[in-house]
């Protein structure tokens, strides 16, 4: 508690300075002519904007979302059709974002990770390879990869009749990629609580091992039994339930196909592109902070008697996590921005939709000022998760 | 030529300065100590305003600091201030550490300029190094560049802000006798320093400060032979006995 | 000759088949090789074709068609420059290559680079717009190919540095409207895709604008450009003050530098050369960027590739029309990136 009479005075003594030469005169006055500057080039661009719109005779504001799109969509994630809504074709435009970019860093995540073991290993082919690899990936446009995708599974592959089969059940065609799916059955639903059950109790167990170590410093190997837990309760109820395993099984009819699920080649592209370009930066991520906390650490972790994997999993791992995560969250949203490029290829995501939507109201303003606002709500919150969490895990100095 | 009369700064909440009041004349030398945290730096970087401080009045050759820029600026050019960690300009060589300021500042001519920077680096016995960049250097070497950079602006004031605590004991040496021969020259000087050795040679005053307060401000022989305040003999006692 | 068999042969143990795994792979690796190299080899050269009159006469020979390159490759280039006149644009490629040659093997020093940089973009204005020295004058709608992949690059780093440079020191300024600007600035225009940008500054700017004053799209692309890198070069720029010790301050301060002289004599300079590596990654990321206006209607060497594609004779020859543009990009980009590699591994030897 500081009395109050020792309180900080709000301002130091002020005798005869000439206003033009003191601190915050200057620093205030700087400050409003900035702000006067910005505000009044924004001021003029909005004015010049109103009286173009007037001249052209359109109206603004958002009405138009409430209009019919009259419209198709190629790929819906929810029931759309031509009647639907400006609106509703917008938020399918977003869900097709959200379904590439989910699917997409899952994807690239998992190549990413393979490429930068690749680069680590032992094997110098290997590592040269995959050395190539993220080269060509880094060095060259996105959309140039794009192009190349979507040329490659809509000019290069055969009419439907002659689909490539890569695996049973899967077709790749002009059409798109064709790939079975399971039918629906309640067992399922069940099988998934069972899964969450084992989850929680393979969970249980590790809590449990823990503990007993700490108590009795005996390291039980939990691992398998883990496993077992998780995986055995949904088998059980599967078997149990009398193994439902119908497959809606697409089939090649005379010139497409009928069954199974279906993606379009913009999307197959789209998504293809995206992955490749995107896991050659998140390899390069992984190897470079594995490679940042190896050697003095797992030295020292060697010295303190550690094997090899228990350094990696207890010494190195948990650093290289943490140094990882904030370049990995930037690549992330780099994959969510880029998506975007779907529009050089006609995949209906945000981006496309909006376009087309400015292309026929010729509210091209609105148009954008949705787009750039839900990109900015997407990346804006990522980054305030991010720094919340670099707050959390900042390496206590000194 | 300079004068601190009642100055109190805080620190959010903390108070750092209470009403501390000091009187240097041209060319004498003073020597503040005092514990960890009392605030000896704070004291003196508000004489050339790197921190400001809110109560009280600096005045420095006779102008007051206050919130003008132009004053501020003025006080710069005639105070000299030497770092603990010497904070000189790892990007350019010794030469150009030493002639920034004066072409920038005073627009001298780079000619004259670099002839003055040779002068200092002469008397700080260093001419050899005119051309190193500082991370070739010893930690002593460096902050004999950096008195000698501060010395290139021809200040009327030296302020050392803990000069040797960041060096190895040999290199203090050479640092110290630079200083003494400074302190011979006439130099009106403030340093804040634990060199008790180096204060009796040249201070003419000791000022000792704990918890943002002057406690005692005496002449070096009975500051060091009769301190009046219970505090001040506690600290001598500590710091002697090492 | 038989120690450097046996070090050839410790090394192949040592690289190739220190354990079971790594030999499985090796193996699987070369009988991968085995499988594809020839048929990629003779595609890519034995049988590739620099003849054939269309893409069915290359299908035929079963070999790539990189007839189609040789075809049409001064459209690839330079698009729809004025066919007679195309030497102009193929001096400036010229100059931008040694431009970047000198840049690169660091011949020049510093201050003479810049100047070299200054007269090379002068001249490639001079042989781009013509008017003068009888060069018929070439619109900026004709600035196709490859040259409008360098001009919008280097225009826009030009114009993008000094900008950012503010913004970076807007970002860690004590003021706080002058912060909060450069802030909401710097995020707004990382948190939106490129592409957004560029239909921004092409479909809109123009509403934007009062009437009868029109930017031609080169430079709204060039404008949109430089204010998107902007934001991102701020950032390491940034990153670079941060790494400042508060001490560099003080010392200027302490010596009377005002705010000016501090920052360009002995902070920025810091700051900038700790970020050199940094600012050249960004850099690539720009030029790959360059690419995208292909999307937005401007004839850049993509966009030409594509234009040339749309031959019916060639419409199959895609592969080779991106391969050729990648290869391009690819000698930019990894040229820049071995650059900045060199330089990061300079940076560090002088650090320690
Ligand atoms: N920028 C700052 N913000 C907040 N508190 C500060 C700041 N600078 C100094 N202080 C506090 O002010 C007090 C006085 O600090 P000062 O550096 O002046 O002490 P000092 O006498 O120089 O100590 P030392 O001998 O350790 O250098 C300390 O308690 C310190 O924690
Ligand atoms: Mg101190």
């Amino acid at each position: 508690m500081v009395p109050a009479d020792q309180r900080a005075p709000a301002s130091p003594p002020k005798r005869q300075v000439a206003p033009w030469n003191d601190e915050r005169v200057r620093s205030l006055a700087f400050q409003s002519l900035t702000l006067a500057l910005v505000v009044g080039l924004l001021a003029y661009l909005a004015l010049n904007a109103a009286d173009n719109l007037s001249r052209q005779g359109i109206a603004t504001g958002f009405g138009f979302l409430g209009r019919e799109a009259s419209f198709a969509i190629t790929t819906a994630l929810i029931p759309y059709s031509p009647a639907d809504t400006y609106a509703r074709a917008l938020l399918v435009g977003l869900l097709n974002t959200l379904l590439v970019a989910g699917l997409g860093l899952v994807l690239a995540t998992l190549l990413g990770l393979a490429l930068g073991l690749a680069r680590l290993s032992a094997n110098w082919l290997l590592g040269r390879l995959a050395l190539v690899y993220v080269e060509i990936m880094r060095n060259t446009p996105l959309v140039l990869q794009l192009f190349l995708w979507w040329d490659l599974l809509r000019l290069s592959t055969p009419p439907p009749r002659e689909a490539w089969k890569p695996l049973p059940g899967v077709y790749i065609s002009l059409r798109g990629v064709f790939f079975p799916v399971p039918v629906y059955d309640p067992l399922y639903l069940w099988m998934g609580a069972a899964l969450a059950l084992g989850v929680a109790a393979a969970a249980l167990l590790g809590v449990w091992g823990r503990r007993r170590q700490a108590r009795t410093g005996r390291a039980l190997r939990l691992g398998l039994p883990g496993l077992a837990l998780i995986l055995l309760p949904p088998a059980i109820v599967f078997f149990a339930g009398g193994a439902p395993h119908l497959l809606d099984v697409p089939h090649p009819t005379r010139f497409d196909f009928s069954g199974g699920r279906s993606i379009t080649p913009e999307f197959a592209a789209l998504l293809a592109g995206l992955v490749a370009y995107t896991a050659a930066f998140i390899g390069e991520i992984l190897r470079g902070s594995i490679l940042s906390v190896r050697s003095g650490q797992s030295e020292a972790a060697a010295a303190l008697g550690l094997t090899r994997g228990q350094a990696l999993r207890l010494i190195v791992l948990p650093q290289a996590i943490r140094v990882a995560i904030p370049p990995l969250t930037s690549e992330y949203l780099n994959l969510a921005k880029n998506s975007s490029l779907a529009v050089a290829i006609g995949f209906p995501e945000l981006f496309s939709v909006t376009n087309t939507v400015a292309n026929q109201t010729g509210q091209a303003i609105e148009a954008m000022a949705i787009v750039c606002a839900t990109y900015l709500a997407i990346s804006l919150s990522i980054s305030l998760l991010m720094n919340l969490y670099n707050r959390s895990m900042a390496p206590v100095e000194r | 030529m300079i004068e601190l009369r009642r100055v109190n700064k805080w620190f959010g909440g903390r108070q750092v300065l209470k009403d501390v009041s000091l009187t240097v004349a041209r060319g004498e030398r003073v020597v503040v100590c005092g514990p960890s945290g009392a605030g000896k730096s704070t004291m003196i970087r508000c004489i050339n305003r790197l921190e400001e401080h809110q109560q009280g009045e600096i005045f420095v050759d006779g102008i007051e600091l206050t919130g003008d820029v132009k004053q501020i600026e003025a006080i710069r050019r005639e105070v000299g201030m030497v770092f603990q960690h010497f904070n000189l300009f790892p990007h350019l060589t010794v030469l150009d550490n030493l002639t920034l300021a004066p072409i920038w500042v005073r627009r001298m001519p780079r000619r004259e300029a670099e002839d003055l920077a040779m002068l200092y680096l002469e008397r700080v016995r260093i001419p050899e190094q005119a051309g190193k960049y500082p991370s070739q250097l010893s930690g002593g070497e460096q902050q004999r560049v950096a008195i000698a950079r501060a010395l290139c602006m021809k200040p009327q004031i030296m302020l050392f802000d803990e000069p040797t605590s960041a060096l190895d004991p040999e290199m203090i040496k050479e640092v110290l006798d630079v200083m003494v021969e400074l302190a011979q020259s006439g130099m009106t000087m403030i340093c804040v320093t634990h060199e008790m050795g180096f204060a009796r040679e040249v201070a003419d005053l000791m000022v000792f400060m704990d918890q943002g307060e002057v406690i005692e401000t005496a002449p070096p022989d009975r500051f060091f032979t009769a301190p009046r305040n219970e505090r001040t003999r506690l600290f001598l006692g500590r710091i002697l006995r090492q | 000759m038989k120690a450097g068999a046996a070090r050839a042969l410790r090394w192949t143990r040592v690289n190739l088949f220190s354990t079971p795994l790594n030999a499985a792979l090796t193996l699987f690796i070369a009988y991968l090789a085995v499988r594809l190299l020839p048929g990629t080899v003779g595609w890519a050269v034995l049988r590739a074709s620099l003849t054939a009159a269309d893409d069915r006469a290359c299908a035929a020979s079963g070999g790539a068609c990189w007839a189609f390159i040789l075809d049409w490759s001064r459209f690839i280039l330079f698009g729809r420059f004025p066919y007679a006149q195309q030497w102009r644009p193929a001096i400036v490629l010229v100059i931008f290559a040694a431009l970047l040659l000198a840049s690169f093997s660091r011949l020049l020093p510093g201050r003479w680079l810049a100047l070299a940089w200054a007269g090379g973009l002068g001249a490639v204005a001079l042989l781009m717009w013509g008017g003068v020295l009888g060069m018929p004058y070439v619109d900026t709608a004709l600035w196709n190919g490859l040259p409008l992949t360098l001009i919008l690059a280097a225009g826009g780093l030009g114009i993008s540095f000094p900008l950012a440079l503010l913004l970076a020191l807007g970002r860690r300024s004590s003021l706080p409207a002058v912060r909060t600007l450069s802030i909401v600035y710097i995020e707004g225009a990382r948190g939106v895709p490129f592409i957004a940008w560029l239909f921004l500054m092409l479909v809109l700017l123009p509403l934007f604008l009062p009437p009868g004053v029109a930017i031609a799209k080169l430079w709204r692309a060039e404008i949109a450009f430089a204010l998107f890198i902007a934001a991102y070069l701020a950032e390491v720029v940034r990153g670079g003050l941060q790494a400042i010790p508060r001490g560099q301050y003080e010392a200027a301060d302490a010596l009377g530098l005002g705010y000016l002289h501090k920052t360009a004599l002995v902070i920025l300079p810091q700051a900038l050369a700790v970020t050199i590596p940094a600012q050249v990654n960004t850099f690539i990321g720009a030029f790959k960027d360059t690419a995208l206006i292909s999307i937005v209607g401007l004839f850049d060497l993509l966009q030409d590739t594509n234009t040339a594609l749309n031959d019916p004779a060639w419409r199959m020859a895609y592969v080779e029309g991106y391969v050729f543009v990648g290869a391009v990009y690819f000698v930019f980009c990894y040229s820049m990136s071995l650059y900045s590699r060199r330089l990061e591994r300079r940076l560090g030897r002088e650090r320690r």
